[in-house]
């Protein structure tokens, strides 16, 4: 009867492991091999270079809208580097980086960003979903997903990405308590970029980490500097081994920033100070990685300037495979393609008479 | 009398209902500080005070849900889905509670709240972002459904959208948006929701449109009267519920041949219902069965092919000239 305190035992860690300086702290290290390091390091500068070129595309009127990933290369590819090719990928719409990790070519990027539904083709068999623009309902999927991996006795993690601003949505809260109590094997991971749109992260919630709303599920969960390889990498890894040890689900919070426009079609100097982009330009993830692989000496200067060129190399070819692609697209038809396994009736008659062209639909 | 783009319209009517009428308050993701992507809301937060415009985490269940409580709370409520494809969450809301207030209190709790969204294809942007399925609203009992066309019809029809006593969602052709500018007149201008315009006169063929199809079918009506010398009369619906449908059965009636423009889905679509409206006040009179040009029954495609999805030219003749000669 008496007013009495139910305690609980909560508390969100923070994990860094490289700092800004390019320090790192021995003890939590993880041991990534060379190769593995060298590739994590090509794919955020790919990523960063192949965003570089679609925002010029963009601005040439050549490609259409789309979401750069610009400053969050760490949280997307050192999340995907510690997992399998095997393990599924459920992405929101930003994730760039980690779908070049994934082995999307950069062309079907291009081709997609182009406005051609045929640069999101998935081939079959392969676990990655495509990406999902309404802000948080790709959350859902990844528990469904990794529901079925357990019941299907499949040695398969789920990672699903989304920003700050998703963790408002119904659609996360909801999928967050199914996943706890259904004890699926899913990672979810919150790029905590500190802005949705114009909505600075402060604003978004007054929760002091986003990474507390996984604890009132149940959820171990906790915050990462998501500009360093090394911390995310770490979390990720010990997240998939709970997940595949049958202990359900972790949310990760990565603390990371959006260094530039949310989208092509956003003007940031109408809401944020540059300021504050530049104090986060010095944390930024790939320089970072760089120190410390310098200081390895897995790479040196020399190999970072060859490297530069033949990722220039490579964007220049993808961008002519697409321009390549785009110039033999000419049939709209395709339009009807895809809606059902097999097509309707009434829908081949759509489909025959915009063909005809002439002819009005019936 | 200024010349306004759709946006500054719209605008315009926000800053004077926020003006004279406190009750009025403004509330969406982004429509503070940022002004609305589209910025129809620019300004306000500056005018009025982040007491008035709340900028909103990211979240549609709770905007519409919100929205439907202040409303029966004593205010009204002007709430901005950022596009028609992220308002589904907020549909739950539309549909279980806006919509069925006033019935089951039997009057007691009203919900005079105006959810705006952006619709329809034609500006190049991102998938769930073109999508015309004002059906899901224009079918549920209880809401009112408005579609302008022009910048003075948008910015009457949303001063009286704001004042109708229940709850009215308004989709604006964000086509339209900055496609063409119109005098609109300083001084308070209001229009009747439910009720539709004649575009354009005519008495050889009925043509009736509605948003940003609107455009493409008058001008389709002028190719027609250049080159067929048939002088269409061109319907512009600006509500589809209520749905005005004695304007175009007596146009029908006179001209005895109608075609129908709409980029909504074909299958189940406004033309449907249309249809069976003509059929029902207007079958006597009709002289040819009645065509439709919609969109197709497909997922609207990306952007480089979303012209191969909308009513063009083409498609709009074929069909007035079949229905001429049939
Ligand atoms: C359901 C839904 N509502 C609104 C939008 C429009 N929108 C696109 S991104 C965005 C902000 C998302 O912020 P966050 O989750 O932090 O992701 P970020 O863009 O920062 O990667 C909004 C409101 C949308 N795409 N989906
Ligand atoms: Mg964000």
């Amino acid at each position: 009867m008496p007013r009495k305190r139910v305690r609980l035992e909560h508390a969100v860690e923070y994990l860094s492991i490289l700092d800004e300086k390019g320090r790192v702290d021995e003890k939590l290290e993880p041991q990534i091999d060379k190769e593995t390091l060298l590739d994590i390091h090509r794919t955020m500068l790919l990523s960063r270079r192949l965003d570089e070129r679609m925002l010029t595309l963009q601005r040439q009127g050549r490609i259409g809208t789309f979401a750069p990933a610009k400053g969050q290369e760490a949280s997307q590819v050192a999340a995907m580097a510690a997992l399998t090719g095997n393990d599924w990928f459920v992405p929101a719409f930003r994730e760039t980086a980690a779908m070049l990790w994934r082995g999307t070519p950069p062309e079907n990027l291009l081709l997609y960003n182009a406005g051609y539904s045929e640069g999101g083709a998935i081939e079959e068999g392969t676990h990655d979903l495509p990406i999902s623009i309404p802000v948080a309902s790709q959350i859902p999927h990844a528990v469904g997903i990794g529901y079925a991996s357990g019941l299907r006795e499949r040695d398969e993690v789920t990672i699903t990405f989304f920003g700050d601003g998703a963790t408002s949505e119904g659609d996360f809260h909801e999928a967050l308590n199914v996943a706890s109590v259904l004890k699926t094997p899913v990672i979810f991971l919150c790029q905590n970029n500190h802005w949705a749109i114009s909505m600075p992260r402060g604003r978004q919630s007054e929760s002091r980490t986003l990474a507390q709303k996984g604890l009132a599920y149940a959820i171990p969960s906790l915050q990462v500097d998501g500009n360093d390889v090394l911390a995310v990498y770490s979390a990720v890894q010990e997240a998939a081994q709970r997940a595949r040890d049958g202990e359900g689900p972790t949310l990760i919070e990565c603390v990371t920033y959006r260094l530039t426009v949310h989208t092509t079609a956003d003007d940031p100097s109408k809401y944020r100070d540059e300021e504050e982009v530049e104090k986060w330009q010095e944390r930024e993830p790939i320089t970072r990685l760089q120190t410390y692989l310098k200081k390895k000496r897995w790479l040196s200067d020399k190999q970072i300037d060859k490297l530069e060129k033949e990722i220039e190399e490579q964007v220049d070819e993808a961008w002519k495979t697409a321009h390549e692609r785009i110039e033999s697209l000419n049939d709209s038809q395709v339009i009807f393609d895809h809606g059902y396994a097999e097509m309707p009736d009434y829908l081949e008659s759509q489909r025959q008479s915009f063909a005809d062209r002439l002819k009005e639909g019936e | 009398m200024a010349e306004l783009n759709m946006a500054d319209a719209l605008n315009l009517a926000l800053n004077q209902e926020m003006e004279n009428d406190e009750s009025v308050v403004v509330l969406g993701e982004d429509v503070g500080v940022d002004g609305g992507v589209f910025r129809v809301t620019d300004g306000l937060l500056e005018r009025y005070g982040e007491r008035r415009v709340i900028d909103s985490p990211v979240a549609e269940t709770a905007l519409a849900g919100v929205s439907v409580g202040l409303a029966i709370n004593g205010l009204k409520p002007v709430c901005e889905m950022q596009f028609s494809g992220f308002s589904y969450q907020g549909f739950h809301q539309m549909e279980a509670h806006a919509a069925r207030m006033r019935w089951r209190t039997r009057g007691g709790h009203t919900v005079p709240m105006v959810l705006r969204m952006p619709y329809g294809a034609g500006v190049h942007a991102l998938e769930h972002h073109s999508e015309s399925k004002e059906v899901f609203y224009a079918h549920t009992p209880g809401l009112k459904m408005v579609i302008p066309s022009t910048p003075r019809n948008a910015r009457a029809l949303l001063v009286s959208a704001i004042r109708d006593p229940d709850p009215v969602v308004f989709f604006e052709p964000k086509a339209v948006y900055r496609a063409f500018r119109e005098e609109v007149p300083d001084e308070e201008e209001t229009l009747p929701l439910g009720e539709s315009r004649i575009a354009r006169e005519g008495d050889d063929l009925t043509m009736i449109s509605y948003g940003a199809m609107l455009h493409r079918t008058l001008e389709a009506a002028d190719t027609l009267a250049e080159e067929d010398g048939v002088e269409a009369e061109v319907i512009d619906l600006l509500s589809l519920s209520p749905l005005d449908h004695a304007r175009f059965a007596e146009s029908a009636r006179r001209t005895g041949r109608v075609v129908i423009v709409h980029e909504a889905h074909r299958s189940f679509g406004p033309a449907g219902e249309i249809m069976a409206r003509l059929i029902e006040d207007a079958f006597y009179y009709l002289e040819a069965p009645v065509r439709r040009v919609t969109g197709f029954d497909t997922i609207v495609p990306l952007f480089a092919r979303e012209q191969a999805y909308l009513p063009d030219q083409e498609r709009i003749l074929a069909a007035a000239r079949g229905v001429l000669n049939d």
